[in-house]
């Protein structure tokens, strides 16, 4: 059964690139490459470098650029950071204002901290709701598994901008919910559910949620389970072989699940601008009202480096905590 | 029968005391997954301080039955007490049961120090009477220093000292040891089963292990419990398995043997003769056999009790001509494999006692095979 049309597709794309690239380091000009010290793994990993490089830094390089120069009616519509002065001297001027100015005014603060309780929150729901969900499908049988698996993952067949509109549907005054419960006599005045923040919190848990399963199922999945054997043998019962065994052991699940939620929930627009109070603030909104109605270019840009900031600090520690921990691994 | 006073072991048989009562006592258990019949209708007496060993191919039941023990499987009809107590219907973590798994299943998240305590935890035992304990188990086990590491950072050989300490630390009426020497290399094999007979003895435990491994089981064990398709074949211990089978397959299970199909000439009280399909020379035993005579049995020899000689052996019974067609050398002895007339191959193995090979039998020389009359068991099954 190993013809050349059996090998699954990701093998077979494998192949052609390890085939492409292959050709090129055995070639003269590979030869020459590898005097360099260019050799096909090298030329492997660069193409995400390079992407990354391509996409990621050049940009933020020109947001950073941007967040230092001064705000002005043109097009575009700010300074330029470096211009002749004359024929031979060249000016940077370098505008710290923007930082400053998100510093003073405290609707700035308000708005990260803001941002930053509702994704917490989020998260915390998405865990809660989430780490049942996923335990149930890693402990189903296979069948099951891979149909509950689908169900998860069907959502994204849709646009993600289409499921929030749905849901202003269920949620506003004659939507859905309260249309069914004043049908059922439970209420006589539609509850106002649409631009609240119940509204945004039901909508970031929606839509994060697979992000919360999915590693968390991976996790619990590959879990072997003869370790609650081993517990129970040794005295635990089903619930305290969970929290003893099954939780520790699902710990990476949990966080990696809470990063994939927390970061974009933090810096989320579409939800909140949809769903929630129009007074609601979230830097994400700030962030868009700078750019498209201030059209305050370098104050936007530099709300978005103090996110990243904010965001990208904390993770690094963590991050250099467990790559301590796992050191201890090979030690 | 020797009895060496230096060797307690030869005494322990409370299986041959009529007024020793079991301690583990397995009652016409029979277990069914759908329509698979994992264990057939075992029924199983096991006395305090032995080493049983319930051997078997992979998928003869042998791990289920060790997993009803523990209490993981319910036994479909059948009953288990422990020191006189029913144990049938208590979940495992109520029972006075430990168990040493397969792949050890450590807590990836533990030291070895927490591994070790975490039954004892479970027990609520004291803060310092838990401290001594772990201590005392790990000095056993020979892992005091290794007690803040964790099982990633340990050889098979300390992993599995770990599971051990872990699940004897609780001090359990019974062990129950699931291949508990698979996962380690032969040389660390041999010197484990040893370490583990003298922790058996020294904590008086009884311990039930499982294994495929014949010669760990022989060497392990005070008896041995053969399965083969859920049932079990036979019980006895490893002297009685190996000389005295009672059927062929559990000659040709243990050890290797020379299988004659042949039929019952004479049968007397003291002697039989039975006329082998592959002999020219009939076969010769010394006692009687519980059989009709001219019905089909088997004479089962093992190769170390045939010989082989130049000299045509006196007399009409008990030898045959052969053939010599390859010859293993394996320092301590050799193997050789011989063609009768008939065309059947047997097996012969010789000590290599001397060291100087001048005279030993060589490739495609005949030389005679004979055997004594009280070599060959007879079986009708």
């Amino acid at each position: 059964m190993s013809g050349p049309g059996m090998v699954p597709l990701g093998q077979r794309i494998n192949f052609w690139i390890e085939d492409a690239l292959g050709a090129v380091v055995h070639s003269p000009v590979g030869s020459r490459l590898r005097r360099w010290g260019v050799t096909g793994k090298a030329l492997v990993t660069s193409v995400p470098y390079l992407w990354l490089l391509l996409f990621f830094l050049v940009p933020f390089a020109i947001v950073l650029k941007i967040s230092f120069s001064d705000a002005q009616i043109a097009m575009p519509p700010y300074q330029p950071l470096i211009s002749w002065v004359s024929e031979q001297v060249l000016e940077i001027k370098l505008n710290f204002g923007n930082f400053a100015f998100l510093v003073e005014d405290n609707l700035y603060w308000k708005a990260y901290l803001n941002s930053i309780l509702v994704a917490g929150v989020s998260t915390l729901l998405c865990l809660l709701i989430g780490y049942p969900m996923a335990y149930a499908m890693a402990r189903s049988s296979a069948s099951v598994r891979n149909m509950l698996l689908l169900l998860v993952i069907l959502p994204f067949w849709t646009s993600f901008l289409l499921r929030v509109y749905a849901w202003i549907g269920i949620l506003k005054n004659n939507g859905l919910i309260n249309n069914a419960l004043l049908a059922l006599g439970v209420i006589d005045q539609p509850i106002q559910m649409l631009q609240t923040d119940f509204a945004v919190y039901v909508g970031i848990v929606y839509s994060y949620l697979p992000f919360m399963i999915l590693p968390l199922y991976a996790n619990l999945e590959k879990m072997d389970l003869t370790l609650l054997e081993a517990a129970a043998d040794l005295g635990c019962r089903p619930w305290e072989a969970f929290v003893k065994v099954t939780l520790p052991l699902s710990i990476p699940g949990i966080i990696a699940g809470c990063l994939l939620v927390f970061i974009p929930a933090v810096g989320e627009f579409v939800i909140p601008a949809l769903l929630g109070d129009p007074g609601m603030l979230m830097i994400g909104k700030v962030l868009w009202t700078e750019f498209f109605n201030n059209r305050d270019w370098p104050v936007a840009s530099a709300v978005a480096i103090a996110l990243l900031l904010f965001l990208v600090i904390p993770i690094m520690f963590f991050q250099r905590a467990q790559d301590v921990e796992s050191g201890a691994v090979h030690r | 029968m020797a009895t060496s006073p230096r060797d307690p072991q030869l005494k322990f048989e409370p299986w041959n005391d009529p007024d020793a009562q079991p301690y583990v006592r397995i009652e016409r258990v029979t277990k069914k997954f759908g329509d698979f019949v994992a264990v057939d209708d075992v029924s199983l007496g096991i006395y305090k301080k032995e080493i049983f060993c319930l051997l078997g191919a992979s998928g003869c039941g042998k791990t289920t039955l060790l997993r009803i023990l523990a209490g993981f499987e319910r036994p479909t009809s059948g009953r288990i007490f422990i020191d006189g107590v029913d144990m049938t219907e208590i979940p495992p973590y109520e029972r006075p049961v430990n168990m040493m798994f397969q792949s050890y299943a450590l807590f990836p998240h533990m030291t070895v120090e927490q591994n070790v305590a975490f039954g004892l935890k479970q027990d609520r035992v004291p803060r310092a009477e838990m401290a001594r304990r772990i201590e005392d188990m790990l000095e056993m086990v020979k892992l005091g220093q290794f007690a803040k590491r964790k099982p990633h950072q340990l050889s098979g050989g300390q992993r599995q000292r770990v599971a051990l300490a872990r699940a004897l630390v609780k001090k359990p009426k019974l062990l129950l040891l699931d291949e508990p020497l698979a996962a380690l290399d032969k040389k660390l094999r041999e010197h484990t089963q040893f370490e583990l007979i003298n922790i058996q003895e020294t904590l008086g435990v009884t311990f039930i292990v499982v294994t495929h491994d014949q010669e760990e089981a022989m060497t392990l064990s005070s008896r041995i419990g053969l399965m083969n398709h859920g049932e079990i074949v036979q019980v006895g211990t490893p002297t009685e398995i190996y000389e005295y089978p009672n059927s062929r397959f559990v000659s040709e299970f243990i050890g290797s043997v020379n299988m004659f199909e042949g039929r019952l000439a004479e049968d007397e009280p003291s002697y039989v003769r039975i006329e082998a399909i592959d002999l020219d020379q009939p076969i010769y035993v010394d006692h009687g056999v519980s059989s009709a005579p001219g019905a089909t049995v088997w004479a089962a020899i093992r190769p170390e009790k045939m010989h082989m000689t130049r000299e045509k052996p006196a007399g009409t019974d008990n030898w045959t001509l052969a053939t010599v067609r390859d010859i293993a050398y394996m320092g301590d002895l050799s193997i050789y494999l011989l063609r009768l007339p008939s065309g059947k191959i047997v097996r012969v193995t010789q000590p290599n006692v001397y060291r100087h090979a001048d005279e030993r039998v060589t490739w495609d020389e005949q030389v005679y095979l004979h055997w004594d009359a009280t070599s060959p068991v007879v079986v009708t099954k």
